[in-house]
């Protein structure tokens, strides 16, 4: 079992809530993504056989959606938005900066597992970059020094950014 | 400061609460609505309004409510559309952050206007902030009796349900949203039947912008004619422009439609960052076609920016100074469209490939003189020969720069060097 108990009951709440199954199959990718952190294809597979509907039915669907990593990432994935806004706003040096604080390409994973770093496309947050999201949360008006801090206190196991930091965005 | 609608209390502390919410006028409108109108009164003041859709194309929403089939025994659906998605617009997501339950209102009565009985809130996956907002209140509103069975006593039944997305552009275009709620790969779908007539599940669908219904619950309780006293004639009303890129005071501002675009980046965004000479404007999102500084002299309503050869969109204005090389600005949006092109149409899944690899070649200054024209044939390919207006949107602004800034395209592919000091890396 990929999935534990509790993810599976939740799924099965999700069966009859809507006029098909299949309705359930998006929330679904978010409960599976919730506790794994990524969509591997076992994953997929047994949330398609505790839902109901076909193993390529939910692979199909998964695949086309960028927001969930298909296999395992670091314990923190940093997406920086490197669309046209945040670009003006210097966020490629900002990657470039990352990159070499990290020594590792966008892409990648560091050795301890620690960190991913990905560029991700406009974020809906363009009047605040440059930005990046982690876990639940953004990070907003980005600068080298934000970015020393952030990284400083992940790296001394502060919170983790897919939850319960202060969630409230800057504007 | 000219009044607000939409943002009056954005800033108010707690506005997301419902007790704040009320304290401030809300629900009221609603409480009028289930007392005193039929749907179909709601309908023909929307209709006199003349609100036009602020999810891109402008359309009348009341119009659009009248699409829906008189009789039929088929359920009808209301679909809110949070995708926002659009590089350049960051609007709905304050709206639903901060303001969650002027939309649940809105929504309401734009389903008790359509007779619907069961909605959707389609909110970007990236949105985790303002899908928890919206979700808070819809309970916050089911504990008060706006939200159920038998709406505050008025027979009248509503379920409000947030379907969270997964990181696709696309899903914000109508059709392939309901793909994407249906639990399908989301390609977009061949229109006709328009989603009015065979929508979600083949019933009569309603899609309408964050931004747009957030207006309703303002429109019911101060009357169409208020409502005309704001904006222009053809685009009445107030619209969130959201100022980004090389701006000294970037961000939402709400203003009259028709706001003069050089008054918008000069007196409310405070002019360009270190004083620099602007160079160009995209003034309604991504897809919409650049304009050049001295265009920019240009009211921000449908009528007048169509006028000057480009649309009003989502609002989204991205400012250039004069140090931005386009053709790097431009590779941008392409690796973007590529990105997110869903890949069901060949001009668009091949056209925005072949489109952003011919810039990147043009940034490794291995372009072709003839690169410039095949570009421009390549867009004007595109255009009008897709399912769904995403291959408009990916070759509009390729037209757009072309039209403009030649030369640098030219001279980039003449062995010339990159025009500005600002060049983004490429991938
Ligand atoms: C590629 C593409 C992306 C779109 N993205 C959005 C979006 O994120 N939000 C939105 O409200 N409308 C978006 N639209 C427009 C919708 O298809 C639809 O017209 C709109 O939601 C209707 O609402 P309105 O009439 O209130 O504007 C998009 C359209 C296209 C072609
Ligand atoms: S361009 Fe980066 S958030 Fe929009």
């Amino acid at each position: 079992m990929y999935l534990s108990e509790e993810t599976r009951e939740k799924i099965k709440a999700l069966r009859d809530k809507y006029p098909t199954k299949k309705a359930a199959l998006l929330p679904t990718l978010h409960l599976v993504f919730d506790e794994c952190g990524y969509l591997g294809t076992d994953q997929l597979d047994e949330a398609a056989d505790v839902l109901g509907i076909s193993r390529l039915e939910i692979n199909e669907a998964a695949s086309f959606y960028t927001l969930f990593p298909k296999h395992k990432v670091g314990k923190y994935l940093l997406q920086v938005c490197d669309n046209i806004s945040c670009s003006l706003r210097g966020a490629d040096n900002l990657v470039g900066y990352i990159k070499e604080k990290l020594g590792i390409e966008v892409g990648d994973t560091t050795p301890d597992g620690l960190f991913t770093l990905w560029t991700v496309e406009c974020l809906g947050s363009c009047g605040t970059g440059p930005v990046m999201q982690v876990g639940d949360r953004y990070y907003e008006k980005l600068t080298r020094e934000k970015v020393d801090k952030l990284l400083d206190k992940w790296k001394n196991g502060g919170e983790d950014g897919s939850s319960k930091e202060p969630k409230q965005s800057d504007r | 400061m000219s009044e607000k609608i939409l943002f009056k209390y954005i800033d108010y502390p707690d506005q997301d609460r419902i007790e704040t919410y009320i304290k401030n006028g809300g629900y009221t409108a609603l409480r009028k609505v289930l007392k005193e109108y039929q749907p179909e009164e709601v309908v023909d003041i929307v209709k006199a309004s003349w609100l036009r859709g602020r999810g891109g194309a402008g359309f009348p929403t009341g119009v659009k409510w009248s699409f829906l089939p008189k009789d039929g025994n088929k359920p009808i659906y209301l679909i809110v559309n949070g995708d926002e998605s659009e590089p350049g617009t960051f609007k709905d997501r304050q709206l639903m952050e901060y303001d969650p339950h002027q939309l649940i209102e809105g929504a309401i009565i734009s389903a008790y206007a359509i007779r619907c009985h069961t909605a959707f809130i389609y909110i970007r996956g990236e949105f985790v902030r303002p899908a928890e907002q919206v979700g808070k209140a819809l309970q916050e509103a089911k504990d008060k009796g706006f939200l159920g069975k038998d709406i505050l006593g008025s027979g009248y039944d509503l379920d409000i349900h947030i379907v969270r997305g997964g990181g696709a552009y696309i899903c914000g275009e109508e059709t392939s949203l309901m793909e994407s709620i249906e639990g399908k790969r989301p390609l977009s779908r061949q229109k006709p039947p328009f989603p009015a007539i065979e929508g979600l599940w083949g019933c009569p669908t309603i899609i309408n912008n964050v931004e747009t219904l957030s207006n309703i619950p303002h429109i019911l309780n101060n009357g169409a004619e208020w409502y005309k006293s704001f904006g222009t004639e053809k685009s009445p009303g107030t619209k969130i422009f959201c100022l980004s890129g090389h701006i000294n005071r970037p961000g939402n501002y709400e203003l009259p439609m028709g706001v003069n675009l050089k008054e918008l980046i000069y007196e409310y965004g405070g002019g360009i960052i270190d004083d620099r000479p602007l160079k160009a404007v995209i003034p309604g999102g991504s897809s919409t076609p650049i304009l050049r500084a001295d265009e920019i002299d240009v009211n921000m309503d449908f009528e007048s920016l169509a006028a000057a050869g480009t649309m009003l969109g989502s609002a989204g204005v991205i400012v250039m100074h004069d140090g931005t090389c386009m053709v790097s600005a431009l590779q941008k949006l392409t690796k973007f469209y590529e990105h997110e092109s869903c890949g069901k149409c060949s001009p668009c899944r091949e056209g925005t490939n072949w489109m952003n690899k011919i810039l990147k070649r043009m940034l490794k200054g291995e372009g072709r003189p003839e690169d410039v024209d095949l570009l421009y044939d390549i867009a004007k390919n595109i255009l009008g020969r897709t399912v769904c207006p995403l291959g408009d949107a990916a070759a509009m602004p390729v037209i757009g720069f072309l039209d403009k800034f030649r030369d640098e395209f030219e001279n980039i592919c003449n062995g010339g060097k990159p025009k500005g000091t600002i060049h983004f890396p490429f991938n």
